[in-house]
Order: C-alpha cells, then structure tokens, then sequence
C-alpha cells in the first residue's frame, strides 16, 4: 500500500518539474552569486557554504502548494481513508516521495555549485553531509505545513511564511558545521531533522482529519 | 461477500454547529438497497462520510461488516495518467488487477477511453469512471453519492444493471440522490431538518 502511494506521488513530483528544478534552482543561484559580491574567493569560499544552505531550503518550499492540496481536493485523501489508511501513513508515503524528488537532486547539484563558489575540500564534505542530514527535515517541515494549510486561500504564500521561521534551527546548525562547531553541530542538524520526520506524520495527520470536519 | 451488513442506528450529523439530521436508522443486510432522498443541503452526502468513517458522528452508531467504497463528487482520478492507469493505482490498493478495471469500465460503456488521459473526459465520462473505480473495488458495500449525475439514460440503465448484479452477489448499495434511480430499493430514507433549534 505505502509503496504504491509513495511511487505514485513520485511520479506526479517528477511531471510537476520535480528532480530537475531544485538541481537548476540550487546551480542558477549559486551562479548568480559571484557575480553579485564578486569573484573574491577568499569570500566566497567563506560565505558560499551558507548560501548553499539558504538555497536548499528554498528549493525543499519550491512544491509546497502542490505537495497536498491538489490530492485533498481532488478527493484522493477521502478515498484513501474509506480505505482505512491513516492519515500519518498517507503523509508518510508523501514524505517519502518528497524528498526523493529534491534531497537526491540537491546533493547532486551541490557538487558543481561548490566549484562555483570555489570551496574548500573539507567544506564541502560538510555539506554535503549536512544537507544529506538535513533535507529530510526540511522535507517534513513543507509537508507538514502544506497540511496544516490544505484548503485555505492563498495556502501557497501562507506556506512559506510559515516554513522559514520554523527552518531557522536547521539552518543554523547546518551552516555552524561549516565554521567552529563542526561535527557536533551536524549531530543536532540531525537530532532537529528526527524531530520533524517523526512529528509529520502525527501533526500533518491530525491536520487533515481536523481538515474534514 | 453474503454476510455484508450495515446497521445504523440513532445516527445524527452536524457540521458547522447546525443539526442536519438526527434518529437515523437503517439496517441493511446482504442483497439489499436503500436510498437516501431529501432537497439538496439537507445532509445526504454528509451522511455517505459518515458511514464512509470520513466524519464522525454527532450521535448515535454505524456498523459496517465488509469492506466500503464511496463514489462522490470527487473523482480522485489523477488528471495527467490515462484513465486505465488512474484506476489502476486504485485497484492495485483493492488487491484487484487491471482486468477488473477494464471490466468495470466495459460495464459503463467506457472501455474505449481506458487510453485517454483524464483531463480530457467530459463530466459524464468522469463520473461513470469514478462510479467504475467502486465497481471495480469488489467492496461489499457501495456508497453512492448522486450516482446518475450527469449521466445519460444508457449510462444510468447501465448502472443500474451493475447494482443489480451487485445486489445479486450479496453486496449493499447505499445511494444518495435528490432524483429517481434505476433499481429497486428495499428501504427509502427521507431526510428531513430537525425540528428543535439547536446551537
């Protein structure tokens, strides 16, 4: 059952420009970003590791309007559950499928975008592991904000506003592992990112069963 | 399939702090039909949820033995796949396989389109599509929310024929329609507005 929901919910991430669109997002914003502070690579070798970050939390809100509501209006949530699926299974399986669609794209892209901004080796090792740790998270997060929202107007926008102040400690632990803190901060990176990976199922769930009342 | 029963008993709804219904009862055993009427708003597609488990209710029970399908208002047929692969996907969570898709759909007379995309059906096509998506479920119990809406005379005559042979084979049909259907009912509920103000 999970299984074909999560390949189901793949499928229409890959049509709706899933897979290719964060890569190209991630690449064309750490292209731009020379030419906005200039070539220096002292600097961008300091600050690119933190853009990286930045940009890869926009890409996990790039779907968030389609990540839920289409499917709860078009009835598929409704026909799910007649067939005693749970909610946290249904958001799980999309949880799944949604990171697919961007974490794997993101590690990718985030190779050629570190030769844009010149970082270091070790840099990169960071994060790379960083953001292997921490895009599940930030998948949660949309996910669970996407549910939360399912059904109200301008949910898209109201989405991200929502999203960016609860990413901040993500993002903060993922950019420390690139200066002082290290390892130690990829460990709470991945402690947050659990947090979120096991709350959105349980609080998504019971948003889309408030949702039908 | 033969010991497919739906009891209710006592069932009241409310939704938005309005009473729609309430002292509902209805037992229904293998083979038999029942049909829900009343003007439109009065709740007969609220009470379809809460038999479905989709709302729960204000008062009182519902008892299902077998499994339930729901044709309502929403197709929940992915607007990008052809017709075939959409209700493949959900006949794949049934446990059924394509065959009985493909049957369903020749039940409803629209075997031809199974390679269409869904996006291009009309709202005919689309409702007879979803009502195939419950035949080809082999859910005990069918619930069906305005079945012959915007059907045409042979799509309705044909839909009743699947209910028949339903029916025949043990299964329960629950409708919901504010106008006649073609088959034969063996309870028929009106659903009329409390008459008590509530807040």
């Amino acid at each position: 059952m999970i299984g074909a929901l999560i390949v189901r919910d793949l499928n229409r991430a890959l049509r709706g420009g899933g897979l290719w669109l964060p890569l190209a997002f991630l690449l064309l914003i750490a292209s731009l970003f020379p030419f906005a502070v200039g070539p220096d690579a002292n600097l961008l070798g300091r600050t690119g590791g933190g853009l990286l970050w930045i940009a890869a939390l926009l890409a996990s809100l790039l779907p968030i309007d389609r990540l839920i509501e289409p499917d709860r209006d078009a009835g598929v949530i409704d026909q799910l559950v007649v067939r005693g699926t749970g909610e946290g299974t249904i958001l799980l399986a999309k949880l799944v499928a949604h990171w697919l669609s961007f974490g794997p794209p993101l590690l990718i892209a985030a190779l050629p975008a570190a030769a844009l901004l010149k970082l270091d080796s070790s840099t990169v090792l960071m994060v790379e592991l960083g953001l292997a740790l921490g895009t599940p998270g930030l998948a949660a997060l949309a996910l669970l904000v996407a549910a939360l929202t399912a059904g109200l107007k301008g949910s898209g926008a109201l989405a991200g506003l929502l999203v960016l102040p609860l990413a901040i400690p993500i993002l903060i632990f993922g950019a420390g592992s690139l200066s002082v803190a290290g390892v130690g901060a990829l460990k709470l990176v991945a402690a947050s990112s659990l947090l979120l990976v096991v709350l959105c199922p349980l609080a998504g769930g019971a948003a889309l069963r408030a949702g039908r009342d | 399939m033969s010991t497919a029963r739906l009891t209710i008993k006592g069932l009241a709804c409310r939704r938005g702090g309005r009473l729609l219904f309430a002292g509902l009862d209805l037992d229904l055993t293998a083979g038999q039909s029942a049909l829900i009427a009343g003007p439109n708003g009065i709740g007969k597609s609220s009470m379809l949820r809460v038999v479905a488990g989709l709302l729960s209710p204000f008062a009182g029970t519902v008892d299902a033995s077998g499994t339930i399908a729901l044709t309502d208002e929403a197709a929940a047929l992915d607007r990008e796949k052809t017709l075939r692969a959409t209700l493949g996907f959900w006949a794949t969570l049934d446990g059924a396989g394509l065959d009985r898709v493909d049957a369903a759909l020749a039940d409803l007379g629209i075997a031809h389109l199974a390679e269409i995309p869904v996006r291009i059906l009309s709202t005919g096509q689309r409702k007879r599509a979803a009502l195939a998506r419950t035949i080809a479920s082999g859910a005990d119990i069918w619930l069906l929310d305005e079945p012959a809406n915007g059907l045409d005379t042979a799509s309705a005559q044909a839909l009743a024929a699947v209910v028949e042979r339903h029916r025949a084979a043990g299964g329960i049909v629950l409708a919901a329609s504010h106008m006649p259907l073609g088959w034969r009912h063996d309870a028929e509920l009106t659903l009329t507005a409390p008459d008590e103000e509530t807040t």
